[in-house]
């Protein structure tokens, strides 16, 4: 593979054209120390929030509650008191940040995959049926991505309380695939109409039925917007906080926010822990985020960007 | 423990299992219809469940929060609009809460906008390695819960009393140079606490608006540049005058899509000052509404005051969109 990559670039004449087509190359604004020390800075500023928590989350009570978390930077000798005990108490205390953990799993996967099933659905029927309304009813959604989620908050907690659901998971999975279904119809929607109209055209020529073409075809094509739009949900359930908390609330099913929070009005001062709890809360996210950030990225930028 | 995940797996698995056998059924249905019937019908049942789930958990609760917000405490009885008129002679929610989410919908989007185009210019001009680590590193925090930067930021803005030590960074500096510490989020002077806690928010979202605003620079056409450059146009005017008309729909979009983020801010305020010190916003009284007073009336008001601010942007949004589907 390397050895015809190299080929073709060698057997390719004037090379050093072909590079000055990149944006990038064609700039002569190259980044001059001003340009780099603004960037550094920035940069520095962003992560000393993280890093001040990160440092804390591993220090002993008194520790940090008696020196400010720049001490362990300045003075490398107190590196070695440095300790994962706020971890295992956390995932062990009253809070329960290990259950809280596996709570919010079980909200946030559910709540991931089964809007993404409804909306490539409604999305296919967009995209590839002509029917009466069909204009109209996708108006309709491009407006509702605009309601905020507080409109549901009081009406459906009674009606959670009449049907006796209240607190549980489908309670709030049912809430998340409400609030996120405008946004994954019109995602979805968006992508699935810069597919090519033949390929459908002829696989119901050859005929293929809807189902198929939707499972066969449509779907695998999806798979940018698909993953996106299932990073973009599975972050905003995970990190939901308000919906979590009037659907389901403090107790035995309460997700790793809920936790989080009850850790921090509990302990007062104990705020190690509190940082423990909250890198516990922020390891899944991140890892998905930083493993899955190309994706995210292009299905956020071909939404909004256009030409 | 253990018992608890199996619960919760096997609720998961039953969740997502019924949704599956919803669209098995469905498909089973269009297929014994006639074939006349099955091309007009299917587009409907493919669309059903999604527009349910909309018509429940929005259409419904919208029609109801406005009629809500003319009755009592428990949607009783029919109080008019006095639940509005509380809010509006309150002083508190007026100048309080009110003001505020003004301040927050004044600030945050155009920081995030003008951040998160200077970060991407920049970084548009390093090495693409420079670039990526630059931009991973503005783009991280999306990925925190705003429960968790709230946790992360009380290291910066934590108050101890004068005498002991600090271990918030901001008074850590301070107290290097012998000042007295400062009560950052209760003080409330040029409603300095709410700044600073719209800081946490920004910090939040610069990234996303970076990376939308980056795809857009880089898709400005180099010619245009090219040829600005050759007339002579200085690195300040080519950005002013060719490459930001260029980007303006980008612009708009990440402005409003914040704008609409910022309008239900929550989780930032409820965690540090819960509203105290004058930071109240809407959706920080909506939650004290029905959590601390127990009052639907007052809660579903302000959430029609929310609403309200949104259908401008609602308006704008569906006409954008038809506008560009035509196109």
């Amino acid at each position: 593979m390397t050895d015809t990559a190299t080929t073709q670039v060698a057997a390719t004449p004037g090379p050093r054209a072909r590079k000055a087509a990149t944006h990038f190359d064609a700039n002569p604004a190259k980044a001059g120390w001003a340009t780099r020390i603004i960037l550094f800075v920035f940069c520095v500023l962003w992560l000393i929030p993280l890093i001040g928590a990160l440092v804390t989350s591993f220090r002993t009570t008194s520790a940090a509650a008696n020196t400010g978390w720049w001490s362990v930077i300045v003075h490398p000798s107190t590196l070695s008191a440095l300790t994962l005990q706020n971890y295992r108490s956390a995932l062990g205390g009253t809070q329960d940040m290990g259950a809280a953990f596996v709570n919010s799993l079980a909200i946030t996967l559910p709540a991931t995959f089964i809007p993404i099933l409804i909306a490539s659905f409604a999305a296919y029927a967009f995209t590839f049926f002509e029917f009466k309304g069909r204009e109209f009813l996708f108006l309709t959604i491009v407006a509702m991505l605009v309601v905020p989620n507080y409109v549901a908050f009081i009406p459906i907690l009674k009606l959670y309380r009449d049907v006796g659901i209240s607190g549980t998971f489908p309670a709030v999975w049912l809430a998340h695939i409400g609030f996120g279904m405008s946004l994954a119809v019109y995602i979805l929607r968006n992508y699935m109409s810069t597919l090519p109209n033949s390929v459908v055209e002829s696989a119901k020529i050859d005929g293929a039925s809807h189902y198929q073409i939707f499972y066969r075809l449509v779907l695998p094509m999806s798979v940018p917007a698909l993953a996106s739009f299932a990073i973009f949900q599975f972050l905003w359930v995970w990190n939901d906080l308000l919906v979590a908390l009037v659907f389901i609330g403090p107790g035995a099913n309460q997700p790793v926010t809920v936790a989080l929070t009850g850790l921090q009005g509990e302990f007062g001062k104990g705020w190690e822990l509190v940082t423990a709890g909250g890198f516990i809360t922020m390891l899944v996210p991140v890892i998905v985020f930083l493993s899955l950030q190309r994706y995210f990225i292009r299905g956020l930028t071909a939404g909004a960007v256009k030409g | 423990m253990l018992v608890k995940a199996l619960v919760a797996l096997v609720t998961v698995a039953a969740g997502i299992g019924a949704a599956l056998l919803l669209y098995f059924v469905l498909n089973l249905i269009a297929e014994r219809l006639p074939d006349r019937w099955e091309g007009r019908i299917k587009p409907y049942l493919f669309i059903f469940p999604a527009f349910l789930a909309i018509a429940v958990y929005l259409v419904y609760p919208m029609i109801l929060t406005f009629i809500n917000s003319f009755k009592d405490d428990f949607s009783r009885n029919w109080v008019g609009i006095a639940n509005y008129r509380a809010l509006f002679e309150s002083s508190a929610f007026v100048k309080g809460t009110l003001f505020n989410t003004l301040l927050w919908i004044l600030i945050v989007p155009a920081a995030c906008v003008l951040l998160g185009l200077m970060v991407a210019t920049l970084a548009d001009r390093l090495g693409p390695r420079g670039e990526k680590t630059a931009k991973t590193i503005v783009f991280l925090p999306m990925a925190v819960a705003l429960v968790g930067s709230a946790v992360i930021w009380h290291f910066i803005y934590d108050y101890e009393p004068a005498g002991s030590t600090q271990i918030g960074l901001l008074n850590g500096i301070l107290s290097l140079f012998h000042k007295s510490p400062v009560t950052w989020l209760e003080t409330n002077t040029l409603h300095l606490n709410s700044l600073l806690l719209m800081v946490i928010l920004i910090w939040g979202q610069v990234g996303f608006s970076m990376v939308l605003l980056s795809a857009a620079v880089k898709g400005v056409p180099v010619d245009t540049i090219e040829a600005a450059r050759i007339d002579g146009a200085s690195e300040r005017q080519i950005f002013g005058r060719i490459v930001v008309p260029q980007i303006r729909g980008t612009i708009i979009t990440v402005f409003v899509t914040v704008t609409i983020g910022v309008l239900k801010v929550f989780d930032v305020v409820y965690v540090t000052t819960d509203g105290n010190f004058n930071t109240d916003v809407l959706g920080n009284q909506f939650w004290t509404q029905i959590s601390t007073y127990f009052n639907y009336g007052a809660a579903s008001a302000i959430v029609v005051i929310m609403l309200a601010a949104l259908i401008p942007i609602m308006w704008y949004q569906v006409r954008h969109f038809r506008a560009e589907d035509a196109a």
